[in-house]
């Protein structure tokens, strides 16, 4: 996976060991919205804990434990991926987007806009892992999205509250932002 | 600007760019300095003693602050969980309840009942040490189905609830019904199971509880659709201190759906135990407790008829329902199935005589109270699955049937408490059949049938009872409580503005929708108006946000805050433009008068009234903020059509939803982007009940559906795009011809979902949720005898 091989350099680096056995912490080191973040942790620690408790970036939410129901999506690597079920020691030396370090200078990434423009949002619990997720989504499908495929696409997102309607409309309007910003860049 | 962000505008939401840049502050972003972290200890069995608790090795485990029991809260005399309706029974005896201790006392009900509570530095610390907690059942026999549990033999769960019957009620005229039967030319007759739901909003519960000892005072961070009566509750009820030394604050919350509106054990035992340990004590839910602890929804066993005579007119209605209401009784558990139930059993049709009688149940299982439209999802779909049956069952068109039953003058009082006001059944049935090209269904089902699929259609036309609610009406009928709403609103000296309700908003747009309304009667741009809810100590009281009633109730206060804001300008415009102020006339945002040319804006007189330079304190007390607090003299009764269309494979027993129709009677709104919002989320949820969801308790009493590995969610790919549409008549019991659209989706699609999956099988034989494995069996079976022959 994309951090193995830093995980392997770590390891081999002089006081990683001990790092692993001494008070049983372990050091870690990412690159979390741009910024490079260090800790001792509790090997126990999730990437979501590691995120909300200890960055304090509580746009990440826990809804469900498990990896079923999205709210703790972010991007890792660039691909999305359930926080929770992500062990923050095995993230070590990964570069980590989460909701707060999506909009770039201040200016909303277009699926953040989407979202607002058609109501494809009610309490907001989901929306920053629904969000995460369509923009994964809109990037790996190259721009083909049909409603089935967004519908689809979504599939490992809970929303309780929009019945996913608006939320479809979002994610199809900003795949369409998106691939014309691409175009425009090319 | 009013034509852009006033009343009628799709506005986009204020909230929305906080929550799209995760900046939301929900109760568990809050982390108090020296917080502490609480785990629950759970019953694992569903009906036990509890003969000890050795919390021995737990309080040595690393970080264990404390660990306290049921025997420590006794000790504390903290009082017990309420339910603050008061229902009596036939016999006019009033309900028979068992206490209901926020930790166990010496008997659990439930599997997830609370036993103990572990407090720790850390949440992990205070898990592995919840762990070490020891505890000793003599288990007993479990109760969980409501159709069986008050027979002779079943165990009891509560000594004072004999034959776990909480209170046998009845409502209507029984000889009027019964004589109607006898003369009539056909009767229905047909067995129902509402089935069970877990609420399941996104976001867990969470409280964290911290003591003041500085001042005495507690704070209760908390995920409440209605803090002011969290904090009455806990203060008047569970004792845990004072009104004015307890403030309860409801963050952003998210999603409730009703199961946020009820006083539970964790937040009194974390306010209960902050000030024992002299920390802050935070819990939150992880989503297992969530399925095993919040209250439940629906579950109510059927049995219901329908009258009609030899022209396909309804004559009466008759329905005996068993309503589980669980091991305890939750805050408003015992409305649900009566009052929030039973008053709407005649829909939208023109019922002569209507007789029901409700047996509220307890059963091993965890509390059932309110959820997403509360009684009245249960009520339509025993209204509607009648109706429709009966429509076919007389070889009349469902469509037609309806039309000739509905009601046509306003207002109607119904046999069963309500007094409809205001609506258009024809028009929304109407609009319905057209938008969903009920004409062209026949050649839409030979193309299905030549494809070897089933499909069918299904109606659901469904009225509601909201902008809960008169208080005097709701006194007379049980209700501890009166429900009115209040605001206020704060006019700053430079004339922006700050609304305060005691509504709550977790999802449904308020700081949206209530700044619209104020932006446009002040005539102030819409950016200069923040709205204020959600703490005890900012807004002074408030009953919360349920039953579809911040609309109607919540924003008619605030019309009225406002109308005294404007007299009280118009006094200091007087002063200001030296004229009598019954000759100032105010208009969008600009007092004039007859009397001069010179006008004035309305931040001008904000300051004007702030700086009271031009008047005297004899003649005019300064400041501009005024309060209102509004109770309505009616319900609201929105109503409309749904109409499902599935297409059903008989090889795989999937159904797929192809189009799903709604015209919907909200009165006026204020804002139809977000009105359309709450349809869709609505539809959801009634769709999950009817294909989907379903909370299964085994005979042991475990609840097995305790995952969203098996509770079955909708997910985006089961739902369809939906046409949603308005057909509006005005409510004329509120200032702003509101009538709420929030519980709609819910309480309409169930009825429509199963009414199209057996008009598409053939036969009535299909009990919700309708899941594929459902479906499959029922299409092996031919069309045969209906259920009620």
């Amino acid at each position: 996976m994309f951090f193995r091989k830093k995980a392997a350099e770590t390891a081999a680096a002089p006081g990683a060991a001990s790092a692993q056995t001494g008070g049983g912490t372990v050091h870690v080191a990412m690159t979390v919205n741009g910024k490079p973040v260090a800790a001792e942790i509790d090997p126990r620690m999730l990437l979501v804990q590691f995120l909300r408790d200890h960055l304090r970036l509580t746009g990440t939410h826990v809804g469900c434990d498990t990896s079923q129901c999205g709210a703790c999506v972010v991007h890792v690597e660039g691909r999305a991926a359930k926080s929770c079920t992500l062990l923050a020691a095995t993230c070590d030396g990964a570069r980590i987007t989460t909701i707060e370090g999506l909009a770039t200078d201040g200016k909303l990434h277009p699926m953040q806009e989407a979202f607002r423009q058609h109501h494809g949002l009610q309490c907001g619990f989901c929306t920053p892992g629904m969000i995460m997720a369509a923009v994964d989504l809109v990037q790996r499908s190259g721009g083909k999205l049909d409603d089935h495929a967004i519908r689809e696409g979504l599939e490992g997102n809970l929303c309780r509250c929009t019945g996913y309607h608006n939320i479809v409309a979002a994610v199809k309007a900003a795949a369409a932002n998106m691939g014309s910003m691409r175009q425009a860049a090319e | 600007m009013a034509a852009t962000t006033g009343i009628g505008a799709p506005v986009r939401r204020k909230e929305d760019q906080r929550f799209i840049t995760g900046k939301g502050q929900y109760t568990d972003d809050i982390n108090r300095p020296g917080q502490a972290y609480a785990v629950f200890v759970r019953s694992p069995h569903a009906h036990a003693n509890i003969k000890s608790i050795d919390a021995s090795a737990a309080q040595k485990a690393p970080g264990c602050l404390a660990v306290y029991t049921g025997a420590d809260i006794a000790k504390d005399k903290v009082g017990g969980l309420i339910c603050g309706w008061l229902i009596h029974s036939k016999d006019g005896s009033p309900m028979k309840a068992g206490a209901h201790p926020a930790l166990a006392q010496g008997k659990v009900r439930y599997v997830g009942d609370h036993v103990a509570v572990v407090i720790a530095e850390t949440l992990a610390e205070a898990r592995d040490a919840a762990e070490k907690v020891n505890v000793t059942y003599e288990t007993l026999p479990a109760v969980v189905d409501v159709a069986t549990a008050q027979n002779p033999g079943q165990a009891q769960l509560h000594a004072e609830a004999p034959n776990n019957t909480v209170y046998q009620w009845h409502l209507g005229d029984k000889a009027a019904v019964d004589a109607a039967f006898a003369s009539a030319k056909h009767v229905t007759r047909i067995d129902l199971v509402n089935n069970r739901l877990i609420p399941n909003a996104i976001e867990p519960r969470a409280a964290i509880g911290e003591y003041d000892s500085g001042n005495d005072s507690l704070t209760l961070y908390t995920t409440s659709q209605n803090p002011h009566v969290a904090r009455l509750v806990l203060s008047a009820f569970i004792g845990l201190a004072p009104e004015h030394k307890l403030r309860v604050i409801a963050p952003d919350v998210g999603g409730g759906f009703g199961s946020k509106i009820f006083i539970y054990a964790e937040e009194t035992v974390c306010l209960w135990a902050s000030r024992k340990v002299g920390r802050p004590v935070k819990w939150t839910a992880d989503r297992s407790e969530s399925f095993l602890a919040d209250a439940h929804g629906r579950d109510h066993a059927t049995t219901a008829e329908l009258a009609v005579d030899g022209d396909g007119k309804i004559l009466a209605l008759r329905a005996k329902t068993k309503a589980n209401l669980g091991g305890y009784l939750s805050t408003f558990a015992s409305s649900v199935p009566t009052y929030l139930y039973a008053p709407l059993l005649s829909g939208q049709y023109n019922i002569p005589a209507i007789y029901c009688e409700v047996d509220g149940v307890y059963t091993t299982t965890a509390p059932v109270d309110a959820y997403r439209g509360a009684g009245r999802p249960e009520a339509t779909f025993v209204v509607e699955r009648l109706v429709e049956v009966t429509a076919r069952q007389i070889g009349q068109d469902p469509a037609e049937f309806r039309r000739k039953n509905f009601i046509r003058s306003f207002p109607h009082a119904t046999p069963v408490i309500m007094t409809y006001d205001a609506g258009d059944y024809e028009g929304c049935l109407n609009k319905a059949l057209e938008l969903a090209d009920y004409k062209g269904v026949g050649a839409r089902k030979a193309e299905s049938a030549r494809k070897g699929l089933k499909r069918g259609v299904g109606f659901s036309a469904y009225i509601e009872a909201c902008g809960i609610a008169p208080s005097a009406a709701v006194g007379s009928l049980g209700a501890g409580v009166g429900l009115w709403e209040s605001a206020e609103v704060r006019v700053n000296p430079t004339g922006s503005v700050e609304v305060l309700t005691g509504s709550h908003s977790h999802g449904q747009g308020h700081e949206t929708t209530f700044a619209q309304l104020v932006s446009q009667r002040l005539g102030i741009p819409f950016e200069q108006v923040t709205v204020v809810h959600g703490d005890t100590d900012k807004v002074q009281f408030g009953m919360g946000t349920y039953g579809s009633r911040s609309g109607a109730v919540g924003m008619s206060a605030i019309y009225y805050a406002i109308d005294k804001v404007i007299v009280k300008a118009k006094k200091v415009a007087g002063f200001v433009l030296e004229v009598a102020a019954d000759t100032v006339d105010f208009k969008e945002g600009i007092f004039s008068s007859t009397a001069t040319n010179k006008t004035l804006t309305f931040p001008e007189v904000a300051l004007q009234a702030y700086i009271a330079h031009k008047f005297s304190g004899a003649q005019l007390e300064p400041g501009l903020k005024e309060g209102a607090f509004f109770d309505p003299t009616n319900f609201t009764f929105p109503a409309g059509v749904h109409i499902c269309e599935v297409e059903i494979d008989p090889e795989t027993g999937a159904t797929r939803i192809d189009r799903w129709t709604a015209v919907d009677d909200f009165g006026e709104l204020i804002n139809p982007m977000i009105v359309e919002g709450q349809v869709h989320g609505g539809v959801a949820q009634g769709v999950g009940q009817a294909l989907l969801e379903g909370a299964v308790y085994n005979k042991e009493g475990q609840l097995v559906t305790a995952s969203y590995m098996d509770y079955t969610m909708p997910r985006a790919s089961d739902l369809p795009t939906l046409q949603v549409a308005m057909s509006g008549t005005p409510c004329p019991s509120n200032p702003l011809g509101i009538k709420g659209c929030g519980e709609a989706g819910a309480i309409a699609a169930p009825a429509a979902v199963i009414n199209a999956i057996t008009d598409a099988l053939g036969h009535e034989a299909i009990a919700m949720p309708a899941t594929p494995l459902a479906v499959w069996r029922a299409a092996q079976t031919s069309p045969t005898k209906m259920a009620a022959e």
